[in-house]
């Protein structure tokens, strides 16, 4: 009997170890499209709230067909798409991510654009009034990963003015940012614009001045092994029409620069 | 265990599936692996900086599990103290819990605002999220119970009569734990220490959820693999496979326990 325990508990040991083994994972490919209009679009995590919106308006517009969202950092996605994810639309928050996969894409078209701001817990506890301030060593600062887009913009931001400072933590992906500091983990962060809007009450932004901040672009295209490739350019019709580009200004993303 | 076989035939067909599934994988890791650049890439600074923190990290929470774990696995084994069910249930519920649910637990339990997180600070000016005993916290969080079940079932198993006759012979009971009790359990022991080890170094969800991502501080080879994975896949596969060969390794080590000769 003892020793009967005894084995069983080995094995249960083994077993929770293969299983526990496998946490952590997210990421991965949506199934691909199914019904009719259905489709899957791999954008920005910078976008989740107004493509989520887009979307809902899609799927009323044709007869109640599903997208799927797979939201991540843009380099995360490039490299999912590298790999065959199966994605019918590509949106990225920056030109480089969208390069990585030029070949895998049809001509990409710049449907956004974004700047970058601080953010700080509601009510500014630390008093932070702009980039000079991140400095301070008692200033728990967290960044995007620098392979993250928003990661880079900040780095470069960061540059320009001139700040050194090492943060407390380079997040995956730019909302994992705006979360630690709505917990009060960390004192401030460098996200887009959009993210303080869609962080709700419990954040607020401080201004990076104009000649100091970045423009972010964002550029969406169809995927070529899409097998709804129809659907695809509808929902990329979709975000560059008046309409969808309205949606885009209400979440507080600015229109493509003019080139 | 019988030395007659009565399996049906059929069964080789999931079993062989069963196999490549499992087998497929390795293969694939295997095949993709830039042999020719994998000497710089394995001594490249960020695989050595978080080959360094994973094994100071993983190391911690083995010895943190071990004095904390070893006399939690005595009082399961040997005291009938009420709830002690319930007590056993909870310590192994970090081992079905997904990691990440871990991660956000410690954060709202040990973060700068969560239950002792806040006093934490008050009291001490101590910090977790974002430090490297952040990331062995989490690191034992997930990987004690391995090694609490494990001490426990040994010590459910070791003959007490050897303890029995030390205590006639006079030897206290730090003595008998000492010189009897630790030497009859220390196969257990560390198997428990392999296990909690291997499962630390391969933690993920809780680390980097709890304790963030920044090289030299908390981020671990997993952290590494699932970060450069994203620009860098040779650099992955390369800490890949080190956390490959070190599992493996492990297996080995406690091939006689997991898989004795039947």
């Amino acid at each position: 009997m003892r020793k009967l325990r005894t084995r069983l508990a080995a094995l249960l040991a083994v077993a929770a170890l293969a299983l526990a083994g496998c946490g952590g994972d997210d990421g991965g490919g949506g199934s691909g499209a199914a019904g009719p209009g259905e489709l899957t679009v791999f954008a920005a995590a910078s976008l989740t709230a107004a493509f989520t919106e887009l979307g809902e308006r899609y799927t009323a517009a044709n007869g109640g067909a599903k997208v799927t969202f797979n939201f991540a950092g843009s380099q995360a996605l490039a490299t999912q798409i590298r790999q065959a994810a199966p994605a019918d639309v590509f949106a990225s928050a920056d030109i480089p991510n969208m390069d990585k996969v030029k070949d895998l894409v049809d001509t990409p078209q710049n449907f956004a654009s974004n700047q970058l701001q601080i953010v700080v817990e509601q009510g500014n506890p630390k008093g932070v009034g702009g980039l000079d301030d991140l400095a301070n060593p008692d200033l728990k600062v967290i960044l995007a990963a620098e392979e993250v887009p928003a990661g880079t913009y900040a780095k470069q931001v960061l540059d320009q003015a001139g700040v050194k400072l090492t943060p407390v933590s380079q997040e995956d992906n730019v909302k994992a940012v705006v979360t630690k500091v709505s917990l009060g983990e960390a004192d401030a962060g460098i996200v887009y614009v959009t993210d303080v809007t869609a962080g709700g009450d419990k954040v607020e932004g401080v201004d990076i001045p104009e000649n100091q901040n970045v423009l972010a672009t964002y550029p969406i295209a169809t995927v070529k092994a899409s097998k709804a490739p129809e659907p695809a350019q509808a929902f990329m019709d979709l975000v560059l029409s008046a309409d969808g580009q309205q949606v885009l200004r209400e979440h507080g993303f600015l229109p493509p620069p003019t080139t | 265990m019988s030395s007659r076989s009565r399996v049906p035939r059929l069964f080789a067909v999931p079993a062989a599936l069963a196999v490549a599934f499992l087998a497929v994988p390795l293969l694939g890791l295997l095949g993709r692996t830039p042999w020719g650049s994998i000497g710089p890439e394995l001594t490249s600074p960020r695989v050595l900086e978080a080959l360094r923190l994973s094994l100071v990290c993983s190391l911690g929470a083995v010895a943190v599990s071990v004095l904390l774990g070893v006399p939690l696995a005595f009082l399961l084994a040997r005291v009938a103290f009420p709830g002690r069910n319930l007590v056993r249930a909870l310590t192994t519920l970090p081992m079905v819990l997904p990691p990440v649910v871990g991660g956000v637990a410690l954060l709202l339990a040990f973060g700068r605002r969560g239950l002792a997180g806040q006093w934490l600070e008050r009291a001490f000016g101590i910090t977790l999220p974002f430090t490297t005993a952040g990331a062995i916290m989490a690191e034992a969080f997930v990987a004690m119970p391995f090694l609490v079940i494990t001490v426990e079932a040994g010590l459910r198993a070791m003959d007490r009569r050897y303890e029995d006759a030390a205590a006639t012979l006079g030897a206290g009971r730090w003595r008998t734990f000492r010189r009897v009790t630790l030497p009859l359990i220390a196969p257990s022991l560390g198997a428990g220490m392999a296990l909690c080890w291997a499962r630390a170094l391969g933690e993920f969800g809780a680390t980097i959820t709890f304790a963030g991502n920044l090289p030299g501080v908390t981020q671990t080879m997993p952290l590494a693999v699932y970060i450069a994975l994203e620009t860098d896949l040779e650099a992955a596969i390369a800490l890949s496979l080190i956390l490959l060969a070190i599992s493996l390794a492990v297996l080995v080590a406690l091939r006689d326990r997991w898989f004795p000769s039947a």
